[in-house]
């Protein structure tokens, strides 16, 4: 393992390596040529659709001004990649967007960064300052005549931001609600209704290298189908959590065990979560030999997603970490499709009232009908219902209930309650409910009204 | 005629000039409108919505999506505490509830001297030190139940103008997600990220 140098994160670090030097070079070629460049590499960006990157920048459309949205708001339970790339080697990522501004003819890039990543926010704003009084950002980048201007947003609070759609409006000074695709490919109808690239962190980042190794060589870097290094976050119940860079085609046995050093206490795995929360779960029964390439996950019904894992053990209660994962995106449904804004809530109180001892026998068939509303047949890739993935991709869990930890949701109806009480942390927290005075939280709604539509509901069932 | 002092009015000018549209710089302005009265009130989204050029309806459309406008009178320290999938993994619900006992704050609620605030939120990104609390958005890692209690008494007794993560982190912190390695002065004067556009970041803690 490399050191991380302790000044990675200045100017003066970046340039002693190389930095920059594809960020001017960028100058003399044309966008057809860095276009090119960047399909040739394979780059998949790295938000978590692992669309590919130089395909995304071939769509855009000739209308000008173009602007480039780099998407720092990194709010998938379990990624914290951004975070460190943004804090430790903020010059690599403005480099990124030097070269994806001049292949695409782009004059200013705002970089919005996650509400409640202010640390990132100063790292990388002290960052465009260095750049921009060395003169490689402002009018005349590198003694050109191309001005590029680097601007950074704070967001407020809102996962659903990450949505690039949503995160355009929520630019623009609006709700940060998706837009309908078609029309508002950010490509042709994007910030301000113009031709717009929204590109991740990462994907930003290793712009500079493949310019600086050639497309080529970094395509070769892997010996599987997906090119080039990725960031992936390990976290839970694993013995040395943290960001590792890897060569796509490892195992996810290597991931957990050889890097992650395995379980702590020497306890069995039983589930892990391969892309962040959206992502269906994985057992070891199954999964733990596949490759992790987008390919080899997405045959096995899951995804890649933002790169992040999350390990849980044998001790661990599968319908707490159901009902965590759906409250999460039923507090981050921005309300506008009813499948989601309904379909999220009610899994969370259906979950929430298994984990606390009055589940009905008939719960998971409830669960996995509702979940049915929201992703018809559960399918993957999900069946869209909504105007944007976050609903149907919170059904995830369900699916690992229903596939995979059924005699444990049936036990917590038999038992009356958790067998893992003890372990699992005292009463379940309420949704999250945080001094914005919004009442329509899950919290306001659960009392008894809701509690004896759902008996009914679960009564219809039967 | 502005309800913000002169030296806010100018920022907000500054801010809206780095946009193309000047909408887009209400996010930033009501961060601004609650660095001067400590949340958001209905005269600060008023006024946000004055240099926006937008109706109040339309200010407070966009304060009410986002979590971190806090529309209700909120602590000097907002304690938020991370319940989400690998914080509760790793016990973030006892340290919430730990929180929550020591300061006498149900979370989603503040005290009645205006000093604390307790909520729980959603993921902050670092799962690699879970579990992980948040003082006015300045971060800790790897917060025991206990660690926590102290946080709570450090910030009742010792009231640091400025919180900075750095600090809190030795204090009260253990694992990290990854090394932050670079110190870092800079913290938060209240409960609203410390972060201003245009160069100028945080207040820095005096020695």
């Amino acid at each position: 393992m490399v050191d991380h140098p302790s000044d990675s994160h200045t100017i003066a670090r970046y340039e002693s390596t190389g930095g920059y030097a594809q960020g001017r070079r960028a100058l003399g070629l044309t966008r057809d040529e860095l276009v090119e460049e960047i399909k040739t590499s394979g780059l998949l960006g790295r938000g978590g659709a692992a669309f590919p990157a130089g395909l995304k920048w071939s769509l855009l459309a000739p209308a000008r001004p173009a602007y480039l949205v780099v998407n720092a708001d990194e709010s998938e339970p379990g990624t914290f990649k951004d975070r460190q790339l943004l804090e430790r080697d903020p010059h690599q990522m403005i480099e990124g967007i030097i070269i994806t501004s001049i292949a695409n003819e782009v004059h200013t890039a705002f970089v919005y960064i996650r509400g409640e990543y202010p640390k990132s926010a100063r790292r990388v704003q002290a960052a465009l300052d260095e750049a921009y009084a060395k003169g490689y950002l402002g009018s005349g980048i590198f003694g050109s005549d191309y001005d590029l201007e680097a601007i950074v947003h704070l967001g407020g609070g809102a996962y659903i931001c990450g949505e690039e759609t949503a995160l355009i409006n929520s630019l623009e000074g609006k709700r940060g609600e998706p837009r309908l695709k078609p029309p508002y490919f950010p490509a042709a109808k994007g910030l301000y209704m113009m031709p717009t690239i929204v590109n991740n962190v990462e994907t930003l980042s290793n712009l500079p290298h493949i310019l600086a190794m050639g497309a080529g060589e970094f395509a070769g870097l892997t010996g599987s189908a997906d090119t080039g290094t990725f960031m992936m976050s390990l976290s839970g119940h694993v013995s040395r959590p943290g960001n590792y860079e890897l060569a796509h085609g490892i195992t996810w046995r290597e991931l957990i065990y050889d890097i992650g050093g395995g379980i702590p206490d020497a306890k069995k795995l039983k589930a892990w979560i391969p892309g962040g929360a959206s992502a269906p779960w994985f057992v070891p029964e199954e999964h733990l030999d596949l490759e992790i390439t987008k390919d080899a996950t997405a045959a096995a019904g899951s995804m890649l997603g933002s790169g992040a894992v999350i390990v849980m053990d044998e001790d661990t209660c599968m319908v707490r970490a159901a009902e965590r994962v759906i409250r999460f995106f039923a507090h981050e449904s921005c309300g506008q499709c009813t499948p989601c804004r309904e379909g999220t809530t009610w899994l969370e109180m259906i979950l929430r009232r298994i984990e606390e001892g009055q589940g009905r026998a008939v719960d998971l068939d409830l669960l996995v009908d509702v979940s049915d509303g929201i992703s018809i047949g559960l399918a993957w890739p999900p069946k869209m219902t909504t105007i944007c993935p976050l609903g149907p991709s919170a059904v995830s869990p369900i699916i690992a209930l229903r596939d995979y930890f059924r005699d444990e949701v049936d036990s917590h109806v038999s038992n009356g309650g958790c067998p893992f009480a003890v372990k699992s942390g005292g009463a379940i927290p309420q949704t999250p409910r945080s001094l914005d005075g919004q009442n329509s939280s899950v919290e306001g709604r659960s009392s008894d009204p809701i509690a004896s539509d759902l008996n009914r509901a679960a009564g219809e069932q039967e | 005629m502005s309800r913000w002092s002169e030296g806010t009015q100018e920022r907000a000018r500054q801010i809206i000039a780095r946009y193309p549209e000047k909408r887009s710089a209400v996010m930033p302005l009501l961060y601004l409108a609650m660095s001067e009265e400590g949340y958001l009130t209905g005269d600060g989204m008023e006024e946000v919505g004055r240099w926006c050029e937008i109706t109040p309806a339309q200010v407070l459309s966009v304060a009410s999506f986002y979590t971190m406008y806090k529309r209700e009178r909120t602590g000097q320290y907002l304690v938020s505490c991370c319940t989400s999938i690998t914080c509760m993994l790793l016990g973030g619900d006892d340290v919430l509830h730990a929180v929550e006992d020591e300061s006498g704050v149900p979370h989603g609620e503040t005290d009645d001297d205006g000093l604390l605030s307790v909520e729980h939120v959603e993921c902050i990104g670092a799962c690699g030190g879970a579990p992980a609390v948040q003082v006015n958005y300045e971060l800790i890692e790897g917060v025991s139940p206990e660690k926590a209690r102290q946080l709570i008494r450090w910030l009742e007794s010792a009231r640091p103008e400025v919180v900075n993560s750095d600090e809190m982190q030795a204090l009260f912190g253990a694992r990290r997600s990854f090394d932050w390695a670079i110190s870092e002065v800079n913290g938060a004067t209240g409960p609203y990220p410390a972060f201003q556009p245009l160069g100028t970041v945080g207040s820095e803690v005096a020695d």
